[in-house]
């Protein structure tokens, strides 16, 4: 794992001496809080509905075991217990004192931690493949390049005033884990026709009030060329995006606005000069980064201990199949940990499971951990005889859920119960809906679905990617969820379609039942998901259940 | 003819706690939505507005929210405000823990 150097220590320690001056004076009255705000939000610090919110990055969603247990720490000493992981491979402190943000980022920099560039109009956390490093189908991984440009972007000073925020988003697979498709800019590692590993720039992407699928600004890029080509994307925002208005101020406004080809020409004639710049010492930097990834000396035994339990368990047998992905080492396994048991809140871990993964990951996975922007815990490295003891100890501390994949691993935003922008909650109608369907016992039979949930137009819960997405609004001052259909958040990325009105919060469970019982109807045998029946069929017979009233009505007619 | 004022209360959040507080007709600042002023006027609205914007060391970020007389004082109107008053909905987490502190010791 990359580890701090001097320069990176000695940078956080001055920041957080600096923001600890910024709180007193806040709390002196010398700042007011027109000035203090943008201060806080540079270093993470929220106001919520009910309380401050500390934003923490977990670069590229990875952690090792000493981290976790941090923050565990950190949540009893400071918060309530419990931390919320977030689709941006962050960690949410939900009640942290303002008078206690310096020391929280204090014991963040312990670990090699902090919460700068988790706000405000700059290059935010970069995220990448949760399963990086481990993945059978990885071409490389993507840390060492996100680690890069984590270096390259924080507090580089041209970047720290962009039009508007500006997110990156990694991957070394040919499937796509991060959604690069969703992001500000998107790097996928591929293959040329020589075989030469390089990347796919994707550019435009974002999510919120108009979602875009980002596009391809290059298909191929040499390795070494990344960082002048980033420099020449960001600059050609920089001076092409509007800072007239917020909502026309993204990057994928800027590419629409003026035509990919006008944007491309722009930033290749810089990139001609920025390339001769950088000179390589980018990619002696990037040499000593990778190092600090090399993947830990896998473990070599027999994986007998696996195939018993797997014939003899048939819980363990239904865990493995949805919560285990195969590594790029036959002999071991990715666990993905599910923050998803039903009822609990989507994403949300306590002090006491973050402890408890901390020591399975140093027990069974060489003391590494990842976060996923799906809002789970991954063990990416485990030896396939360690599985069904880790199994175990999972099971006694309630975290062996075994729906990695299926309907009640959602991703749900924090909606009203703390986001002060929020038009409508969402965490009550993800644990309704997995409640629901257990009750039902219709999970399992429905298998692969992505359902996402966002409480307003800004789309954290990323729900126009999800299969089924769920968008809470406020109609007329109740609460009033639309559902989008047919999203997809992989290399196929696609923006659901609005199926129609919207429902009131008793209505969207059972609404979101009438549509999967039409799926299961509908669809050719269980090996045909719901994403690919709707795909044959197209929205008509999910509309049909969604709206029987309006069905009957033109029946009648 | 113009239509009738929808009534007010000032709200905000605590600046070092973050919790939700409403100014109260004896200016002080109060964790209770029914111990808040309830101003039935927009000058006066708009004045206590002021008077509470001035409080820099003390509060962020007040606002003026819709809210109705009560049988023990003023209620919210919208459900973002009623959420405000008890805390999230997914733990016994902000105003409702307090609440609930307070019954066990009766
Ligand atoms: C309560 C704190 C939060 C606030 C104030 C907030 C605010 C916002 C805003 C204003 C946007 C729209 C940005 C734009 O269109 O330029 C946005 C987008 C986004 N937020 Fe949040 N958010 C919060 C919490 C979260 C959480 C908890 C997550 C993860 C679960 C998250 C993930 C995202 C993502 C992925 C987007 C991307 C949508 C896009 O591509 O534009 N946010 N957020
Ligand atoms: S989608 Fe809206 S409600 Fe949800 S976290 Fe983002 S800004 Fe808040």
């Amino acid at each position: 794992m990359y580890k701090y150097s001097d320069f990176d220590a000695a940078f956080v320690a001055e920041r957080n001496r600096q923001f600890r001056g910024q709180v007193e004076r806040r709390l002196s009255g010398a700042l007011t809080e027109d000035e203090f705000r943008p201060l806080r939000l540079m270093n993470g610090l929220y106001l919520q509905l009910h309380a401050y919110m500390l934003r923490v990055a977990i670069p590229y969603g990875t952690l090792n075991s000493a981290q976790m247990r941090q923050l565990a720490y950190i949540a009893d000493r400071w918060d309530k217990g419990y931390g919320h992981f977030t689709t941006r491979q962050n960690i949410q402190y939900n009640w942290p004192k303002l008078k206690d943000v310096p020391d929280i980022l204090d014991a963040l920099g312990e670990v090699q931690m902090h919460a700068i560039q988790t706000s405000g109009n700059t290059i935010r956390n970069v995220t990448a493949d949760h399963f990086a490093g481990a993945a059978a189908d990885e071409i490389e991984d993507p840390r060492p390049v996100a680690e890069l440009i984590r270096q390259w972007s924080t507090d580089h000073p041209e970047f720290q005033f962009l039009p508007r925020k500006f997110k990156i988003a990694v991957t070394g697979s040919p499937n796509d884990r991060a959604v690069t498709r969703a992001n500000d800019i998107g790097i996928r590692t591929i293959r040329n026709d020589k075989g030469e590993p390089g990347y796919e720039v994707l550019v435009g992407g974002g999510l919120g009030r108009t979602p875009m699928i980002a596009r391809v600004i290059r298909d191929f890029l040499p390795k070494a060329d990344l960082l002048p080509y980033l420099e020449a994307i960001l600059s050609t925002y920089n001076l092409m995006g509007r800072r007239d208005n917020k909502y026309k101020a993204r990057i994928k406004i800027t590419v629409f606005e003026n035509g990919l080809d006008a944007f491309r020409d722009a930033v290749e004639e810089k990139f001609a000069t920025y390339r001769s710049q950088f000179g390589g010492a980018d990619q002696a930097l990037l040499a000593e980064i990778a190092a600090a990834f090399a993947p830990p000396a896998f473990r070599n035994a027999p994986v007998d201990a696996y195939d018993a339990a797997l014939a003899a368990d048939a819980a363990f047998r239904t865990w493995a199949g949805t919560n285990l992905s195969a590594h790029r080492n036959d002999s071991h396994a990715i666990v993905t940990i599910s923050l998803k048991a039903h009822g609990e809140t989507p994403g949300d871990a306590s002090s006491d499971q973050m402890r408890l993964l901390a020591d399975l990951a140093d027990a069974y996975g060489y003391g590494e951990l990842r976060i996923s922007h799906e809002q789970n815990v991954i063990l990416p490295h485990v030896h396939k005889s360690d599985l069904p003891v880790l199994f175990a100890r999972l099971q006694q501390a309630g975290l062996a859920t075994a729906n990695a994949g299926l309907l009640s691993d959602i991703i749900a935003c924090p909606g009203m119960d703390y986001c002060t922008l929020a038009t409508a909650r969402s965490i009550p109608v993800a644990q309704k809906l997995a409640l629901h369907f257990k009750a039902l016992g219709l999970e399992e039979e429905i298998g692969a679905l992505k359902i996402k949930i966002s409480g307003c137009i800004n789309a954290c819960g990323h729900h126009h990617v999800g299969h089924i997405g769920i968008l809470g609004l406020d109609r007329a001052g109740v609460e009033n969820y639309q559902v989008t259909l047919g999203g997809d958040h992989t290399e196929n990325a696609a923006i659901g379609e609005r199926a129609g009105p919207g429902f009131a919060y008793d209505e969207i469970v059972p609404a979101i039942e009438r549509l999967l019982r039409a799926y299961l109807a509908e669809r050719n045998g269980p090996s045909e998901t719901f994403i690919d029946t709707y795909r044959r069929l197209g929205p008509a017979p999910f509309k049909a259940a969604l709206y029987p009233a309006e069905a009957e009505d033109r029946d009648a007619a | 003819m113009s239509r009738r004022y929808i009534p007010k209360v000032v709200t905000a959040n605590d600046l070092v706690e973050g919790d939700v507080v409403y100014q109260t007709a004896d200016d002080r600042w109060s964790r209770h939505h029914h111990e808040a002023e309830l101003i039935e006027d927009e000058a006066h609205a708009q004045l206590r507005l002021l008077n509470a914007s001035a409080q820099k060391q003390v509060v962020v970020g007040p606002y003026l929210a819709d809210a109705k007389a009560g049988p023990n004082g003023p209620e919210p109107i919208h459900f973002r405000e009623a959420f405000r008053t008890r805390g999230p909905s997914n733990y016994v987490h902000g105003k409702q823990e307090f609440a609930a502190r307070e019954n066990e010791n009766v």
